[in-house]
This record gives C-alpha cells, sequence and structure tokens, in this order.
C-alpha cells in the first residue's frame, strides 16, 4: 500500500498548524485597529458644508465665542446649530454680496433652514448632555479639539465607547475649573490629579456613578 | 416534536430582532436631526403661525422687575456681554468691537451722555427687540442674562466716571 501522504505533506501540517494560532491573533488585531481608526469613527475626516463655515476664522481670528452659535449648551442636552438669524445678525451687513454665503441668504429669503452635515454623531443609543458637562467641568475642546484651528469641522476624537469611559472612569484626569471650560487650548497642569480631585468635590461628582451602563444607555 | 417546533418558533422570533432595525439610527427623531417630515428637512417643527411660547409670561415677568445686584449676577454679566456684545460694542462698550472693524455700522458708545442717562429698561428693550442695524437677541439672551448684562453695562460705564472718593478702599490701596 503507497503512502497517502507525500515528504511534503510535513510542511504544509506545520504551516496548518502555525496559521492555526497566528491567523485568529492577526484577525483580531486588525478587526481591534480598523474598528478604531478614522475609517470607522470618522476621527479627523473634515466635513465638506454648504456654505463652507470656518471656525478658524470665526471663532479663531475675530475672537467670537462658542456660546454666540451654540447657545443652549449650557441649558440643555443639545448645543444647539445657529439660526439663520444668528448668521445675518452680522452678515445682514458683512460680506452681504459673498458667493459664498449665498445658501444663507436663499435660507432667509425662502425661510428654509440650513442643512449642516453632522461632523460628531453618537449613536441613537447613547444619551449624552452638553449642559451636563459643560456644567460640570468638562470642557469644549476636551471632545471637539481646538476648532479655532479647524477651517471646516472635523470630528477630534474617536467618540468611541472606550474613549468616553477613559474619563467616565477617571473625571480627575481632565475635569478643568469654571473659567478654562471655553478655553479651546487648555491642557492639565502639572498638578492635575490633586486639582482634578478638588474638582471633583466642587461640581458634587460621584465617581462611582459614572461609570454605570444607566448614565449614557437609558 | 414538540421540542423542535418550539426551537424553531424561538429561531424565528430571533430573526425577528434583525431586519431594517439600525440601533444607531433610530426612528424617534433628535434635536435638529435631518428629516421630511416637515417637509423643510429638519426635525424642528416650524412655529405655527400665531404660536406664542409657553414661558412668554413668566419671560414677561423676569423683564419687569430687575434682580438684585450682587458679585455672581456682574461675572453672569460679564461673560454673557463679552459672547454676546462685545463682537460690535467692544469689550470696553465703547462700540468699536471686531465686527465694527469689519465694517458693522458702529454702535454708540455706552459713555456717551446718552447712553448714561438711559434707564436700564432701555438697554433691556434694545436686548429683545433689536435697535437699528442690530438683531434681536431674544431667541439667544435669557431675561435673566439680559439683567446680567444690563447690569455689567452700568458696571462699564462707572468705571468710566468714578472718582476716588467714592471708593475709600481703592485709594487706600494706591497710597
Amino acid at each position: 500500500m503507497p503512502q497517502i501522504f507525500r515528504p511534503g505533506a510535513n510542511a504544509y501540517a506545520r504551516i496548518v498548524l502555525v496559521c492555526l494560532v497566528t491567523v485568529p491573533v492577526i484577525s483580531i488585531l486588525v478587526v481591534y485597529v480598523v474598528m478604531g481608526s478614522s475609517f470607522v469613527t470618522g476621527q479627523n475626516v473634515f466635513v465638506d458644508q454648504s456654505p463652507p463655515f470656518s471656525h478658524q476664522h470665526h471663532v479663531g481670528a475675530l475672537g467670537i465665542g462658542c456660546k454666540m452659535c451654540h447657545v443652549s449648551v449650557e441649558k440643555s442636552a443639545f448645543a444647539g446649530l445657529p439660526t439663520t438669524h444668528v448668521c445675518m445678525t452680522c452678515h445682514s451687513q458683512i460680506w452681504t454680496n459673498a458667493p459664498m454665503l449665498a445658501p444663507v441668504r436663499a435660507s432667509m429669503a425662502e425661510d428654509k433652514p440650513l442643512k449642516w452635515r453632522r461632523v460628531n454623531n453618537l449613536p441613537d443609543y447613547v444619551f449624552f448632555d452638553h449642559s451636563a458637562h459643560v456644567k460640570n467641568g468638562v470642557g469644549c475642546s476636551s471632545c471637539h479639539g481646538a476648532v479655532d484651528t479647524m477651517p471646516l469641522m472635523e470630528q477630534a476624537k474617536p467618540l468611541t465607547m472606550s474613549w468616553c469611559l477613559s474619563c467616565h472612569e477617571a473625571p480627575e484626569k481632565m475635569l478643568r475649573p469654571e473659567d478654562q471650560i471655553y478655553n479651546l487650548h487648555w491642557s492639565p497642569p502639572k498638578d492635575q490629579e490633586e486639582k482634578g480631585k478638588a474638582l471633583i468635590a466642587h461640581y458634587a461628582i460621584d465617581p462611582k456613578h459614572l461609570i454605570d451602563c444607566s448614565v449614557c444607555h437609558r | 416534536m414538540r421540542a423542535a417546533l418550539f426551537l424553531v418558533l424561538f429561531a424565528a422570533l430571533g430573526l425577528a430582532g434583525c431586519g431594517d432595525g439600525d440601533m444607531a439610527d433610530q426612528p424617534s427623531l433628535r434635536d435638529q436631526e435631518a428629516s421630511d417630515i416637515w417637509g423643510i428637512g429638519t426635525s424642528v417643527r416650524p412655529l405655527p403661525e400665531g404660536a406664542i411660547a409657553q414661558i412668554a409670561p413668566a419671560t414677561e415677568a423676569a423683564l419687569a422687575v430687575p434682580p438684585p445686584v450682587s458679585e455672581a449676577l456682574l461675572h453672569r454679566g460679564q461673560e454673557d456681554f463679552e459672547t454676546f456684545c462685545a463682537p460690535c460694542h467692544g469689550f470696553a462698550g465703547d462700540g468699536d468691537g471686531i465686527i465694527v472693524q469689519r465694517g458693522f455700522s458702529p454702535p454708540p458708545s455706552y459713555h456717551s451722555p446718552r447712553l448714561r442717562a438711559a434707564p436700564a429698561s432701555h438697554f433691556i428693550d434694545v436686548i429683545t427687540n433689536g435697535f437699528g442695524a442690530m438683531y434681536s437677541f431674544a431667541d439667544r439672551v435669557t431675561p435673566e442674562e439680559r439683567w446680567a448684562i444690563v447690569a455689567y453695562i452700568r458696571a462699564l460705564q462707572l468705571s468710566r466716571e468714578a472718582s476716588l472718593a467714592e471708593f475709600p478702599e481703592a485709594s487706600e490701596k494706591l497710597r
């Protein structure tokens, strides 16, 4: 009776053995990297808008504060996008014939809201409240980055659950005093750990419950 | 046999959970979400003609009586003034803000005799209803914030004409 396997089969057997271990490990690694990459999270992707609104110009160059347009950020879950009325507060007199602003004028004339494309979009099963964060020591730039350097808006952070938890598990690393909330270039000072702990007490935050499922999933 | 039937039914139930349900984008509408429900592309419902906000009486009441002035009110006023007013009126109220420097009609200085003499209700009225080239800020600034801003405008006005004699503590420090 002839041999079932030729000598070369030994090599195949070894390759299969190695693959049994490496393929699952590599697959998991690849999935892990891809799921956290901007391809999936949308991080660092500039979103084209009409009109092409520049935070760099309005916030960076002119120094207009966040709340001028995102009026409800301290009062409700949604920070609010400005109405055409808000744009026209200045543009009724400035750049009145600029082609770039044609969509704003059309919106005003036709009484139809501007259509902005969403940049930071959380899944509908996540409850997020802007006022709860802004009023309790989390500044704008912690999630939105330095918007005053962005010609078009990009999603500055991955907005994944593990990213949310990185702060919910250790809020003392990111909490700021009240007068720094709107500072777009805030970075934690050297003694942040200490200051953060004092701020947890100051804002009366109960860190035990910050990682309860129902805090974000209701 | 019965167990098998049960299993099949159970599996079918499980499958019913799949399908077009995208949990990340549910049919319920979020604030200012893109939607054609009102025919204008947004989930925000246009106000029917003649609609009056439920908070209208509360707004009117809050605007009628000035709140007591406190340090906290002035701080609040400063923050709101610098956000909403300073771009045109300037951080010191001279009417030379950055938007004016870029071509917007210059507003009058708060330090002009006319505005120094104007009652607080005048500033409340202008914030609420707009004035000249200035749009109404009623949709952006709450009645409480309006009073805080007016208190801060008064502080700005005082800062130009105060005499040292009025502030013995300050003159003490200067010596």
